[in-house]
Formats: C-alpha cells, structure tokens, sequence
C-alpha cells in the first residue's frame, strides 16, 4: 500500500508541495523573516543558501512548525502545505509533523538501540500493526536511508555508537520511517567529515524519488550539487529563488552575485 | 511502548486531512493532557503541603507569644516575711517559697472578695488558679527589694497553664473531666475575673526571653535561654567553619595539583556532606566528650560538631564561588608581578567574598536547625535556667538549643508544651528565613556575571 | 582555664613579633622600604607565624596524645585482681577519671586545699560523701587502688600540663628570636611567609580527611569493644532488639533496619512520583513565571529543620492517620488498624514531604542536562511532549535520576528527629504500616542518650549502630555520586 503511494506520488511530478505567502517571522521584537513567497515543489530538492543568520533555518523551522516550541516566536502569513494552512488552528502540529520530517544539523540519534530509533516514529503514529510489518518498516527506512548492510548485524546496539555519518545517516532513517511527505534538512552534513558527507548527499539524491526535500545549507558547493531548485535568503529577505543552475551560473539580483563570488558571508 | 496493540488500523499519515484530527491524534491528545495533569498535581501537592505546614505553625504556634496573666494587689506581710523586723537579706532568704504561699492566697482572695464575687472555693483553691511559679516571683522581688516588706504591691502573676488554655479555647469543662489540676468552679471563677480585668491575655516577652521551667509550669517556659545557646554555638561555627572551609577551599581550588591525593580529598568532601547528621553526633560524643574530657551538653562541644557538619557545605559553595572568578583576573595579578598566593589574597578572594559569605550564611542556618547530634551530646533537657553570665560560661555551661528546646517541650505529656513547641519553632523559622533572606539579598546584590 | 590564657599568651607573643620583626626589617634598609626583598609586612608576618605556629601545633598535638599516654600509665597501676566481675579495666578506669574530676573539682571550690585532696586516704575519709557536696556524684564507693591511680592520674594531668606550657612557650621564644634575627633586607619573607600559608591551607583541606578518619575511628574502637561483651553473630544475625540493662540484652540490627528500611520505602513512595512529576512540569511544560515562582517555593520545603517535620509528624500527621484508621468507633471510617499516632505511616508519610523538593531539584538539574537536540529530533518526528518526555527524555535521564533517588534513600536512612518523634519504638519485623516500628537512628539516639555506661553493652551498640549506619549511607552515596558523575560526563 505505501509503495503504490510512492508510485503515485511520482507520477505527478513537479506539482506544488508547500506555498508559503507572506511570510514573516518574529522572534520577540527581531524581525527574523520578512515577506517570504516560495512554492517548494514535489519530487524535488529545494536548496536554501545564505549568510549566517539570514533566516533560512528559522524559514525551514517554520515548515513544520518547530518553532512552536520556542515560546517568544511568532508567524504570520500562510503556509500551505498540499493547499491545506499549516498554521490553521485546527491543525495539530503533531499530525503535521508526521507528513513534513525534519533531520538536525548534529546527528541526534536517541540513546536506545538502533532499531529502537527507526521504530520509535512507526510506533507513536501507530504505522504497524504488528511487530512483523514493524521490523519491515524499519528495514525498508534503512535500506533507504543506504545504511541497511552497515547496522543490519547488529539492531539491538545502541545508535550513539555508530560513526557520525551513520548517524546521520539513522536520523535520516528515523524521518522517513513515519513516511512523510516533505523532508526537511538543517544543515545535515556540517558536523560530517567529507566521505560521511558525500554519502549523505548521495542519499538526499536518491530521496528525491520519493519525497520532496529541502535543505539548509552553507555550502554553496552542496547546494548545487544536491539541489534542483535554490532560495537564495539574506538579511531575512528572500532574494532569489530559482533552479539552481541559474542562480549559480547567472543570479539576476547583485546580492546573489555577491554571495555566489564569495564578497558577502 | 504499548502503542503497538492501541492501533488495529494503521492509517498512513499522508491521507488525511491536516485539518481534521485523526482518532489516533485524539487520544494521543488526551494522554499528553493526562500527563501535564499530573505534573501540575506534583506540583500542587508540594505546594500544599507547604501551604498546610505554614499554616499549622501559625495556628498553633502563635498563641504561645500570649499569656494569661492574674493582676493582684499583694500585701508583704513582715510577720510572715522578716519577723525579726531587721530586714536583713540573710534572715529574709530564710523564708522559702512555702513562706510566701499564704500570703499569695490571701491576696487572691481579698481581690475576689473586693470584687465581689461568689464563690464556694477554698482560698487555696482560688490560688491555684496562679502559676506555681508565682510564690517564686513574689521571693525573688521580696529579696530584690527588701524594704518594700509591710507594704501593698501590685503584681502580675502567670495564670496556672490550665486557666491559660482556658483562655485560648483549647481546655473546655468537657476537657477537665478528669483533670485534678482544675475544676470547673475555678473556670466559673475564671470567668468572673476575666470580666472584672484581673484576668487577661496579653502579650508574653518572657517566652522570647525566658529560660525553659520545669514540666509543672508550662506558662513559665521560654526560649530565651535556649537561644543564647544557639547564639554561642553559631559563634562557634563561625569562628571555626569560615576560615578553615575557605582556606581548604582556595587550596583546593586554587593551588592543589591535580593527583590522588586531591581526588581523595574530593571525594571525601562530597561524602562528608551527605553523612547523616547523627553520625557527627557519634563523632562527638566520641572524641570530644568520651576522649578530649570536653564537658558535656557545652555549647562549644555542640559548636566543634556542628562545624565539622557545616564544613563541607562550606567548602563546596566557596569553591563554586572561586571557580567563579574568571581566570584572566588571575593572569592580570600575575601579569603585573605578584605571586600566585597574593593574586589569590588580593583579588580572587575579595571578588569572590559575597558568595562566600552566602554559602556561610546557608551553612549556619542548616547548623542552626540541626538537633540530632545536640541530643547525643547532652544539650537537650531541661538544663539551664539562667542565662549564661560570661562567655566562657557561655561556651562551657550546661545549655540547650532552640531545637533541641522544641525537642524537648514536645516529648512532655502536657499539652501546654506543644503549644510552646510551636511557638518556638515560629522562632526558629523567624531566624532562618531572616538567614535565608540576606543570604539571596547579598547574592542579588553583588553577584558578578562574567 | 590555663590553656585558654596560654593561647592568649602565644598570641600576644605572636603580635609583639609582627610588629618588632617590621621594625627591624625596615631599620635594616634604612627607613626605605623600596631596599626590602619583601614588603615589610611580610617579616612581621615571618616573625609572627614562627613564634605562634609551631607552638599552638605543640599545644594540640599535646592535648591529644596526653590523655593516651596518662591513660596507659595509669591503667598499668590497677592490677588485674582488682577489676571486679562483669566490668573491664575502661569501667574502672572511668571510675578513676571521675574520681579524679571530682577532687579537682573540690579543689577549685576551695572544699580541699590541694594538699589535703592528694593527703586523702580512703580508709578515714568518706570521698563519696565529700564529694558529693561538691556536686560530684560517684557510683560507688571509691576503693584504694582506684583512689591511688586517680592520684596518680591527677599527678601525671598536672605535671603534663605544666611540661606542656614550659614547651610551647620555649618554642615560641625559639622561634621569635631565630625569625627576629632573620629579618634583614635580603631575607626573602615573602616566600617563606607564604610557604608558611600554604602549608596552612594544607592543614585545612586535610581536616575533611581527618574528620572521615575521626568518624571511622572514634565509632571502631568502641564497636570493637562492643563486640568484645557481645556476640556479633547476634548484631549482625540474630532476630530480636531487646536491651536489658541488667545483662543478657538481645541488640540484632536486622530488626532496626527493617524498620529503617520500611519507613524510607514509604517516603520514597511519597517524594519519588511527587517529585518527579514536579521536576518534568517545571523543566518540560512550565514558563519562566511558574518556574520563578513554585521552584524557590519548593525548595523552602527542603529549607525547613527536621525537628519541624518531627512535630508536625508527632502532633498533627500522627493523630490524622489515628482518626482516619483508627480509633474504632470515634474514628473516621470506624477503623481499628491503627492503635497509636506513631507509626511507620506517619514516619514515612512525613519524611516524604521533607524528601519530595531533594528529588524534585535533583531531576529537575538531570532533566535539565538531556541535550535539546533530542527533545527536537523527537518533536520533529511527530511526537508530543509526554511522548517525548517518557520515551526519550526520561530514559536517557534514567542513569542520573537513579541517582537521586539513591542520594534520597541515603537521606532517608539516615535521617533522625522525624523517626524518632514520629515512628515509636518497638523493634519488629512486621509488614503492616499502621504500626509503630523503630529505626536505627532512633535507637542510637535512646541508647546514647540519658545515663550512659560506656562499659555495657547496651550502650557501646550505638557505636556499632552507628558505623553500620555509616556504611550503609556512604556506599549508597559513592554509588549515587559516581552514577550521577558518569551521567554528566556523557553530555559535557
């Protein structure tokens, strides 16, 4: 049933997954986002480039509501994931969450066994019914996630011994295992060495298949080579977005430029 | 964990609606509400145990700073109290207490017959509405006082516990059924003087002040004694705890390489401030009473031990004040030239004082409330019945402490010491919170961010 | 008390030599302290600290051996013929101390001049009585041998105390002169001054280890003595706590600690969920003015003496639970479990609220130093916060809170005046909470406390009580320590 789910949702390609209008975003008396429009489409890798604090991860954090839990932030403006407001009162951040995952800058595994990580997110949605489709899941989100051969021996270990990449690499199983529908990255490979991170980003390719990612990046060199599209934010603005091609190769706005050549960061 | 057999149909996340809850989001719901429940009824539980606790100290401790006094007019007959008539003081305390009982009888019944009450009760009977401590205080003034005898004095007797509790609601004429110490004539009594103005409830310094009294005369006893106790003890702490905490603790903050040795030391510290308070009193009791000949229920002995009791909360919260100092303070002394110890003494000890001083004052008012060991060394009890008259007597006499005073007034059977219990305990509380209160001043006020 | 004017004598000494040691440093460089090696309030200080330091340390070392040494010596007068039945040589010796005690005594009160008090003979004098007028009561008639070594005893105290006067102060002059004559413009006081300082500090820090040896010490030697008059297969196997001071006493540990164990049981039962429970509200769900507000208010809990946890167990939670459990037909429910205010209930029931901010803070510190980052990837998979707080949270804490609560049950065990006011005192193994039940503590504090016979038995048990006490608090705080020291390291 799930992968006929994945097979249509490849079918209809390129089709809008979230549209944010108007954004903006306060954290006490800052103004941390101001007027985003973006539309982030299925089936597709969104890169969002910038500065330090320019406001992408504060932007992505909004996508699933994440900034929920800091008590002095604010959103206003539409977010519609699937044409449905994200911020509508009747939603519940949980259910919401469960469609748009989310894998942090450090790897975050939790302190219990590696099956027990992948599991933990099937289990309080109640994605299985009984500990035979449990053990699937969590085998199809490894195998997915390219870690399968590396744990498979050994599912009882706890996932905090595992190497930085592999952790990232079980978070990133961890997400998908709820089957979400949008894939959020805060900076995945920046505490990563380069062969853990040329393993993750061959891995976010490979998800695109299957979902929509958007990841927050520093390196303008992961951004082109993982991402389709690219959001160029600055200062809290949104200054460019477009494929990637053409933001790196001939960015309309001077700002872009600068950033691109290496004058502004 | 359990969430696997909650669930017979599995729904994937992606069919549904944002806006419509899922079943399953729902009950979820509910738990997380359950569960914020239950943190909220911890919470107000702590809360109202607190709140119960205040309360049942003030209720039933504040009628113990009120007292039930008998105004009298008292004629110091000088055949009964000099019958050579010479006055001279020798002669005078010759007449015990015994001497002096008639003639507070006499007294009370006269203002009874002034007063013009009936009564069938005998003049002894009507005394006996007095504190027994009454004759006492009639000696004492007569011998401070001698040339006062053949005159008319006014007095302020205690009334008898009894009548006191009368007073204050908690003996009723049901209560006294088989009461020998009252009747329900002397409450009928009671009543008519109370409405005359001989007898009063007003408020009672000699409880603040006081010495305790024996377990006859509830209405006599005080804090007062118990307290200077407590005093010559904190002094003791003080004195001692302070500067060898503070002096272990820049050693060990400060100079101690890191080794063995100070790793024993350390650990030895964090043990030290969790040992049972009673095995300090062992401790005591052992060295010095058992072996130095240190004399037993002294404020000092109390002192050493609550010293070596309070020590490691000292060193641990003035190591936690020097670990507070940055490090560039000390680079910038030694940069102009001093040594280590004087940079420590002139710059990293001065800014770190006010935490210091606050960790002490913590120390001392943990001290303060401590009773356990005081027991094993013999200062509980009824011990002292005047206030030290030196120091050194101070130090070395025999003493109790507001504690170990409660202690003591709680294990009588009559009810009258619980009230006393209580009320000494709104002492005891009054000094702590004030503790307590310039400890957080001091710490808000000087407390250095870096 | 001569040793008190002593100190004040080798203190004084001490301040003349600040102030001669400054003069003669400055002298030396002419008036001008720029010439000096130190500050001149250094060599004062280097006078001062040579002639008080190693005469007080004389002054103490004296005071603590003197009473063995006096004590062997004396103890070798009284012939082993003389130590009646049932008594040892400490019981006799103690005879002699008192004895001792009492004709100074007399002699301070000017009773006996202090020739008449060594001219004594007990053959013609009645001692008991003599001394008894001056407030110095004796247990028994006093026999020659005991009187000729409190004599003896007396004698050896007297001449040591003045041999000890004649040495501190000779050291002190030694050392006054030999700093006094050092204090010249090339001598490097400040170095030898704060030599001098840190060699104090080392004292101080070494006083926590002295005070751990003290403890363990002072409790050995009598629970060695204690083993000596009693069996320890009994204390440590046997199944009854029945003291009788005519002899024969049955003193088993295994009863007191279950009732020590059964009361802190109780109060972990009250302070772990309460507290807990508090400790995941304020740290997971609560705003800054809740936490500002009920964390200080909480913590007053912890603030409050035992003793006022001890009264309100004896006379208001003791007497609730009596009406609300028994009292048949007066009571509340009509019940008849419960026959008295004191009782393992009422103990444990207090000494939980005591306990409940101890475990609340404690978590409160541990929940706290779980990383957000995984409260976040539980968050962003979906979960809600109780989900997240038990399944993620709580387990990763789970080696930290253990540790609290071990530190709590260390607390509880050893804690005194609540049990003693509110638990009894009958010694027994019984499952039924509504029944008064004695703890370890307690029976310390009624075998130490009152007239003690430092000879029987039934008094040394507190010393074995005591350590066992001791041991049984240390291991559960090492172990709680270490878990929680563990748990730290993993997220610093």
């Amino acid at each position: 049933m799930n992968t006929m789910n994945v097979m249509d949702r490849t079918l209809e390609t390129k089709t809008t997954k979230i549209a944010a209008r108007d954004v903006n975003v306060y954290y006490g008396d800052t103004h941390a986002i101001k007027d985003v429009n973006v539309k982030i489409e299925a089936n597709t890798v969104t890169a969002f480039i910038g500065p330090s604090g320019c406001g992408k991860s504060t932007f992505l954090r909004c996508l699933n509501r994440m900034n929920d839990t800091i008590d002095i932030c604010r959103v206003t403006g539409d977010i519609l994931l699937d044409g449905e407001d994200i911020y509508d009162k009747r939603v519940d951040p949980v259910q919401l969450r469960a469609k748009v995952g989310m894998v942090f800058q450090k790897p975050n595994p939790f302190p219990k066994s590696i099956f027990d990580n992948v599991s933990y997110g099937p289990r309080i949605h109640g994605l299985a019914r009984n500990k035979a489709e449990l053990e699937e899941i969590v085998e199809k989100s490894l195998r997915r996630a390219a870690i399968w051969e590396e744990v498979k021996d050994r599912l009882d270990a706890p996932g905090t011994g595992l190497s930085g990449g592999q952790q990232q690499r079980l978070c990133i199983a961890r997400a998908i295992a709820t089957e979400p529908e949008v894939l959020l990255m805060d900076e995945p490979c920046s505490a990563l060495d380069p062969i853990a991170t040329a393993q993750v980003e061959e891995l976010i390719d490979e998800l695109r298949a299957s979902y929509s990612v958007v990841i927050v990046t520093h390196s303008m060199q992961q951004a082109a080579r993982v991402s389709q599209k690219t959001a160029f934010f600055h200062l809290g603005n949104l200054v460019e977005f477009g494929p990637t091609g053409q933001i790196f190769t001939n960015p309309e706005d001077p700002r872009t430029e600068s950033y691109i050549t290496g004058r502004i960061g | 964990m359990t969430d696997l057999s909650q669930s017979p149909t599995p729904v994937p996340a992606g069919q549904n609606s944002l806006l419509t809850l899922s079943d399953r989001t729902k009950k979820r719901n509910a738990a997380e509400k359950r569960f914020k429940i239950y943190g909220i009824s911890a919470i107000a539980v702590g809360l109202l145990m607190l709140v119960v606790l205040v309360t049942t100290i003030v209720s039933r401790g504040t009628g113990a700073f009120q007292q039930s006094f008998i105004t009298l007019k008292v004629e110091l007959l000088e055949a009964k109290l000099d019958k050579k008539g010479n006055r001279n003081l020798e002669d005078i305390k010759k007449v015990t207490t015994f001497g002096y009982a008639p003639i507070v009888k006499a007294a009370m019944q006269q203002a009874v017959q002034d007063l013009g009450i009936e009564t069938d009760l005998k003049s002894k009977q009507m005394a006996a509405l007095l504190s027994k401590n009454a004759v006492a205080q009639l000696r004492a003034y007569v011998l401070e006082n001698p040339e006062h005898i053949g005159t008319t004095v006014e007095f302020r007797f205690l009334a008898q516990s009894r009548v006191d509790g009368y007073l204050k609601g908690r003996v009723s004429r049901d209560s006294i059924e088989n009461d020998k110490n009252i009747s329900p004539q002397q409450l009928d009594l009671a009543d008519e003087l109370l409405a005359a103005g001989v007898l009063e409830k007003t408020f009672n310094l000699d409880f603040i002040l006081g010495s305790d009294a024996s377990d006859q005369r509830p209405e006599a006893a005080g804090m007062g004694v118990s307290m200077l106790g407590s005093l010559f003890m904190m002094l003791v702490v003080l004195a001692l705890a302070l500067p060898i905490g503070v002096a272990a603790s820049i050693y060990l903050e400060e100079f101690a390489a890191k080794n063995w040795m100070t790793d024993i030391i350390e650990v030895n510290i964090a043990n030290l401030a969790a040992v049972p308070s009673i095995v300090y009193g062992i401790l005591g009791l052992a060295v010095f009473i058992n072996y130095m000949h240190l004399p037993m229920s002294a404020p000092l002995v109390g002192g050493l031990v609550l010293t070596l009791m309070t020590l490691p909360t000292i060193i641990i919260s003035t190591r936690a004040s020097l670990k507070a100092v940055p490090p560039s303070i000390r680079d910038a002394a030694l940069g102009v030239g001093a040594s280590k110890m004087q940079a420590v003494f002139h710059h990293v000890l001065p800014l770190a004082a006010p935490g210091i001083l606050t960790g002490t004052i913590i120390g001392l008012a943990q001290a303060l409330g401590e009773t356990a060991p005081l027991l094993l060394i013999g200062m509980v009890g009824f011990i002292a019945s005047n206030a030290p008259e030196s120091i050194a007597d101070g130090l070395l006499a025999p003493n109790s402490a507001m504690p170990a005073q409660i202690y003591e007034w709680a294990k009588r059977a009559d009810p009258a010491f619980y009230e006393r219990a209580w009320g000494g305990i709104i002492i005891l509380l009054v000094f702590l919170v004030t503790m307590n209160t310039v400890a957080v001043i001091l710490r808000r006020r000087f407390e250095r961010r870096w | 008390m001569p040793t008190f004017w002593l100190v004040v004598l080798l203190l004084a000494l001490s301040a003349l030599g600040f102030a001669m040691g400054r003069r003669r440093a400055l002298a030396s460089a002419g008036g001008n302290p720029r010439n000096l090696h130190s500050l001149p309030n250094y060599y004062g200080a280097n006078v001062a600290m040579s002639t008080a330091v190693p005469a007080l340390a004389i002054l103490a070392i004296w005071l603590l051996v003197q009473p063995i040494v006096i004590e062997n010596r004396v103890s070798a007068l009284i012939p082993e013929t003389s130590i009646p039945e049932n008594t040892s040589l400490s019981l006799v010796m103690s005879d002699v101390r008192r004895l001792a005690e009492g004709l100074d005594e007399a002699v301070n009160q000017s009773f006996l001049t202090q020739k008449q008090s060594f001219a004594l003979d007990s053959a013609t004098s009645d001692i008991r009585s003599d001394l008894g007028a001056v407030g110095v009561a004796l247990g028994s008639e006093v026999r020659p041998e005991v009187l000729e070594a409190a004599q003896s005893y007396r004698q050896l105290s007297s001449s040591g105390a003045t041999l000890m006067t004649v040495v501190a102060v000779l050291s002190a002059l030694v050392g006054f002169f030999l700093a006094y004559r050092n204090s010249d413009k090339e001598f490097r006081a400040r170095n030898v001054v704060e030599r001098g300082v840190m060699a104090l500090l080392v004292l101080a820090a070494s006083l926590a280890i002295l005070t751990t040896v003290g403890i363990v010490l002072s409790m050995f030697f009598e629970t060695m003595n204690f083993f000596g008059l009693h069996n320890w297969r009994d204390f440590f196997f046997g199944t009854t706590w029945a003291p009788n001071f005519r002899g024969d006493s049955e003193l088993s540990i295994l009863p007191l600690l279950w009732g020590t164990l059964y009361i802190s049981a109780i109060a972990l039962m009250v302070a772990v969920p309460v507290g807990l429970f508090a400790a995941i509200y304020l740290s997971e769900y609560a705003g800054s003015t809740v936490r500002a507000f009920a964390k200080p208010l909480l913590e007053i809990l912890a603030g409050i003496p035992t003793i006022v946890y001890g009264l309100f167990a004896l006379l208001t939670v003791g007497p609730l639970l009596l009406k609300l459990f028994g009292q048949g037909e007066n009571g509340v429910f009509g019940l008849t479990w419960m026959s008295g205010a004191t009782s393992v209930l009422t103990a444990g029931v207090v000494m939980g609220i005591m306990l409940i901010p101890f475990v609340s803070s404690l978590s409160d510190d541990i929940i706290n130093a779980v990383p957000q980052a995984l409260r976040d990837g539980s968050l962003g998979l979906g979960a809600t916060k109780s989900e997240t707080v038990r399944q993620v949270v709580l387990p990763a804490a789970l080696p930290g809170i253990v540790g609290a609560i071990l530190l709590a049950a260390s607390r509880a065990i050893g804690e005194t005046m609540i049990v003693v006011m509110g638990a009894g005192a009958i010694a027994k193994f019984s499952g039924n909470p509504f029944e008064s039940m004695t703890t370890i503590t307690t029976r310390i504090v009624s075998q130490l406390t009152g007239d003690t016979d430092f000879a029987s038995p039934e008094t040394l048990v507190a010393f074995a009580l005591g350590l066992s006490l001791f041991v049984l608090t240390l291991g559960l705080n090492v172990l709680a320590l270490y878990i929680v020291r563990k748990y730290r390291e993993q997220y610093d």
